[in-house]
């Protein structure tokens, strides 16, 4: 995939397929800085969400703590939000998706907020592939604490004042699917084709979808010795395939010639179509895919796109075998057993 | 006693040598793994079915296999339940442990024990009776692994007759313990039977203590605490349950595992009404319980102190973002790590204020295995009514021990779901603000995801009545005062203590949770003994109500009893009451891992009294923290 100069067309007055404008997936203006990454990855949310038509208030938006986690506040105002505590986000999100097995829930996290202190709950969130989406804005450093390096910061990398990190970063893709995790992907906040493709056929997994999306740090890490500053990552990018997501509300109207695409369907119906572009990709080979990762690494390149994806897998609400009512909507007839039963119970005791 | 001895260098009282009838304490020592758990209570529950009260503590170690294992049962005519410290019955399984748990005995006591440890041998002042253990086991089975496990049976079976308990009550016992697993019915039984023909042929009765059918236990049933939580919360209607395992915390989401598949399950769909989770730790545990609380779920999870300390963070968090979760603390003894097998009252002062930052937690204080139940539903109202956590303090005592107590009643109020907005009230109130106090209790309304009313961003960081980011000293200070209004309304909303005031102008006496029974003991005791009439005020709840004002007012000073080093619940009196009632307060503490008992208490309030006890003295018992 070629690198992408603009962002499509703005959808100006046109209505989504629930009759919605794209004001109302907006959030509250940012306050991050001016060219943050960050303040990207946020319009893509926002449409990929109008695209898709998702009613904004069928929505849960979490976070933990750092620049990325003040994101949910930035887009679909309508939303359910919680800005939780550092590295925690994935408890949080847990207990409402459990407890709300309707809502769709997107999470965002920062590079320090997963791959530091939230590390071990990210870990058990990949594998439980609990559905929802989470998104790591990954610029290597402490954004909010003034730039401190985090786990993924490069080796060699190096701060504003000198310092030299020493320790090799930690590669969440990697990670995640090792750990289970269902839809993989990484991507480049100034991206916003292969960003936006991948975040609606996230949106559109049921399962985890865990995405990594490099987001350069404007003011803290988007310098030379940096290799998540801009310039290094547009240079070191190597997109596996030419992304297409097609809703399955749409008809496919992508041409593409079958000898060099791979489709992928998704749970809910629609496809994600990946064009072959260096090499014959499949998403599916988690062996092929960690392999991938690892020698993109030793070429110090970041691979791109969706990088394994299992739609199928059974997610956490699967395997807990809910009732198909949210558990937080049940009233007390469900949920309170007669008086049988504790009679029953009292019974055994004697 | 000091806290770092064990509850086997106890020593006992023996007053007389006159028949002692239902009111004696037995103590099995055994090694743990090795199958005595079936025995001891079959041993509890016969006594219970005889109709006499009853109480079983179990003194067990961290540890699965081969250390060792006290289990004390306590027949009290008069009801007492709580624990009494001195061993009148010994029966010696242990050989690590015997020699030490004999010399601690007091004169007069009974001894059986295994033939080979040869512990008549050590002093000439006590009952025994040697039991030749591996002799009468073989005639029952050749297969030495079953040998084993039905062995401590032979030591039931041996004390049905010396202590005059029906066998025919020892074999119902069993039944219920064993349930249908037939095999294990007929080897135990025959145990059973081989124990008492050998009593009968060859230990001719010396010591004084029998068993008398009674009916005092009728209609009653035998249950641990964290068993009669677990059914609190599944009739409180409980959806989301987060945990971590940990002692002596596991058996309560266990127990409660056991009955959500049994009761909670449609029948036809075989789809259930609820989801147990468990976290990979107890940070995660309480964020599940925060996310699904705050999704709109009944939800809850259960530790202990290790666990408490790691839930600091998001407990902090529930109090400001405001959302419901129910949290049970079995509280064991630490610090750190500590004894994570024995009891204690050590973390109510932490939990009051748990998490960093102006924070406070309501505490539901129970004492018995009744208010584990009628409290773990009380909890859900409360933490939903107030919209933030609460804590139910119980403790390894009562959660993990037997306790008699009448059969649990339905609940007869509907759940209270506390300030939910619907259409209506928003009608009325024109905006919402989820943060905004409405009606001047500090609690505002709520909205929960999908209920299709407006939405909220919640956060731990500062906000305002809109729930939108606020670094503003007006918004800031405005709301931690709406939140300390909020926790003058709970004062009005938590259970009220339990006043029982004979003693006006004199002594009073303020405990809770498991202290209550060793309390009951004491006051009967300083007035049987010492003619001394006191007044006590058991606390169910903190934040604390107008009626402890009250109390204290009444009485010319006041022991606070707990089991702690610190005097926790008086310290957090002390933040609490005016100068002219602090100076009133006294206190008496016990932190030796075990539980209370009534007999410490009463030499302690003697001695602050300045009143001579020479019971206590008799007995060598020791002071203030002591066991």
């Amino acid at each position: 995939m070629s690198t992408p100069t603009q962002t499509p067309p703005a959808p100006g007055k046109k209505l989504n397929r629930i009759g919605l404008e794209p004001v109302a997936y907006r959030g509250s203006k940012t306050t991050l800085c001016a060219g943050c990454g960050h303040n990207a990855i946020t319009e893509r949310i926002i449409d990929s969400f109008w695209e898709l038509g998702v009613s904004p208030d069928q929505v849960l938006k979490l976070s933990g703590i750092g620049c990325s986690s003040k994101s949910p506040a930035y887009f679909l105002n309508q939303a359910h939000g919680f800005n939780s505590v550092h590295g925690r986000m994935p408890s949080v999100a847990t207990g409402a998706i459990v407890a709300n097995r309707k809502m769709i829930a997107i999470g965002i996290s920062g590079d320090g907020d997963t791959g530091a202190i939230g590390i071990g709950q990210f870990v058990h969130l990949m594998r439980r592939n609990l559905p929802m989406v989470y998104i790591i804005e990954d610029n290597g450093c402490y954004g909010l604490t003034k730039g401190q390096f985090s786990p993924t910061a490069d080796l060699g990398s190096k701060l504003k004042t000198g310092v030299i990190n020493d320790l090799p970063p930690i590669d969440t893709c990697a990670l995640a699917i090792e750990l289970g995790a269902s839809f993989v992907a990484r991507s480049f906040s100034g991206d916003p084709k292969q960003l936006k493709a991948i975040l609606k056929a996230a949106l559109s997994h049921r399962g985890t979808a865990m995405i990594d999306v490099l987001s350069p740090c404007v003011t803290f890490n988007d310098h030379d010795g940096s290799t998540k500053s801009y310039s290094y990552a547009k240079d070191h990018e190597e997109p596996l395939a030419d992304l297409s997501f097609v809703p399955f509300f749409e008809d496919i109207t992508i041409d593409y010639d079958p000898g060099t695409s791979t489709t992928v369907s998704l749970h809910d119906g629609s496809k994600i179509v990946l064009t072959k572009m260096t090499e014959d990709y499949n998403p599916t080979d988690r062996l092929r895919s960690l392999h991938l990762l690892r020698e993109t690494t030793m070429r110090n390149e970041f691979a791109t796109g969706i990088l394994y994806v299992e739609p199928d897998k059974p997610d956490f609400i699967d395997l807990l075998g809910l009732v198909d009512e949210p558990l937080a909507h049940l009233d007390e007839s469900r949920t309170r057993p007669g008086k049988a039963a504790l009679d029953e119970i009292m019974e055994s005791f004697r | 006693m000091s806290a770092t001895d064990t509850a086997v260098q106890e020593v006992g009282l023996r007053p007389t040598t006159e028949r002692i009838v239902n009111d004696f304490a037995i103590q099995v020592a055994t090694v743990n793994g090795s199958g005595s758990q079936t025995a001891n209570l079959v041993l509890l529950r016969s006594i219970f079915q005889m109709g006499v009260p009853v109480s079983g503590k179990n003194m067990f170690p961290s540890n699965i296999a081969g250390l060792p294992t006290w289990y004390t049962i306590r027949a009290s005519a008069k009801g007492y339940i709580g624990r009494k410290k001195e061993v009148d019955f010994l029966v010696a399984m242990n050989p690590e442990t015997a020699r030490e748990d004999v010399l601690t005995l007091a004169p007069g006591a009974a001894v059986v024990y295994d033939e080979p440890l040869k512990l008549n041998a050590l002093r000439s002042d006590l009952v025994f009776y040697p039991v030749p253990f591996d002799k009468l086991m073989t005639g029952i089975t050749h297969d030495a692994k079953l040998r084993r496990l039905v062995r401590n049976m032979v030591y039931d079976g041996v004390l049905s007759r010396l202590l005059s308990i029906d066998m025919s009550q020892m074999e119902k016992a069993l039944k219920k313990q064993l349930g249908k697993k037939q095999k294990a019915i007929e080897l135990n039984t025959a145990a059973l039977k081989a124990g008492y023909d050998f009593a009968e042929s060859s230990l001719p009765k010396q010591d004084p203590f029998a068993i008398e059918p009674m009916d005092k236990t009728v209609g009653q049933i035998l249950i641990e605490g964290n068993a009669a939580a677990a059914i609190g919360c599944m009739m409180a209607g409980v959806t989301v349950v987060a945990w971590y395992p940990i002692t002596p915390s596991s058996s309560l989401p266990e127990a409660l595992i056991d009955y959500l598949k049994k009761y909670r399950r449609d029948p036809e769909t075989g789809k259930t009404t609820y989801a147990v989770v468990q976290a990979e730790d107890e940070l995660a545990a309480l964020g599940m319980v925060i996310g699904a609380g705050w999704a709109g779920a009944r939800a809850m999870t259960s530790t202990a102190g290790p666990g408490v300390s790691l839930m600091a963070e998001f407990a902090g968090l529930g109090y400001y973002a405001e959302v419901p979760a129910v949290i049970f603390d079995i509280q064991r003894a630490g610090p750190s790590t500590g004894l994570p097998t024995r009891t204690g009252q050590q973390d109510i002062l932490s939990t009051a204020i748990l998490s960093h930052g102006d924070t406070n937690h309501p505490l539901l204080l129970p004492s018995s295995v009744t208010e584990c139940y009628t409290m773990a539903i009380e909890a859900f109202d409360l933490a939903e009514q107030l919209q933030q956590p609460v804590f139910v303090m119980s403790d390894l005592d009562l959660g993990m021990n037997t306790w008699m107590a009448q059969p649990f009643e339905y609940p007869t109020t509907p759940f209270k779901r506390g300030k939910r907005l619907d259409a209506e009230t928003l009608k009325k109130l024109g905006q919402f603000g989820r943060y905004r106090d409405v009606d001047g209790d500090g609690i505002p309304y709520r909205t929960v995801p999908g209920d299709g009313l407006p939405s909220y961003f919640a956060r731990g960081s500062g906000h305002n009545e809109q729930a939108l980011y606020s670094e503003r000293a007006d918004d800031y200070t405005r709301n931690l005062e709406r939140l300390s209004r909020k926790f003058q309304t709970a004062k009005t909303m938590m259970p009220k203590p339990e006043v029982d005031v004979t003693a006006v102008g004199r002594i009073g006496i303020i405990a809770y949770g498991t202290t209550h029974w060793a309390i009951v003991e004491s006051r009967d005791q300083l007035k049987a003994e010492r003619g001394i009439n006191t007044s006590y005020l058991r606390l169910k709840a903190y934040p604390f109500s107008e009626e402890l004002n009250d109390f204290i007012d009444q009485h010319d000073r006041v022991y606070v009893v707990e089991q702690n080093r610190d005097a926790q619940m008086l310290s957090l009196l002390r933040i609490d009451l005016t100068p002219d009632r602090v100076v009133k307060l006294r206190s008496i503490r016990h932190y030796a891992g075990l539980p209370i008992d009534g007999r410490s208490v009463t030499s302690e309030m003697l001695r602050q009294e300045g009143i001579s006890d020479p019971v206590a003295k008799a007995a060598g018992l020791g002071t203030v923290g002591a066991d």
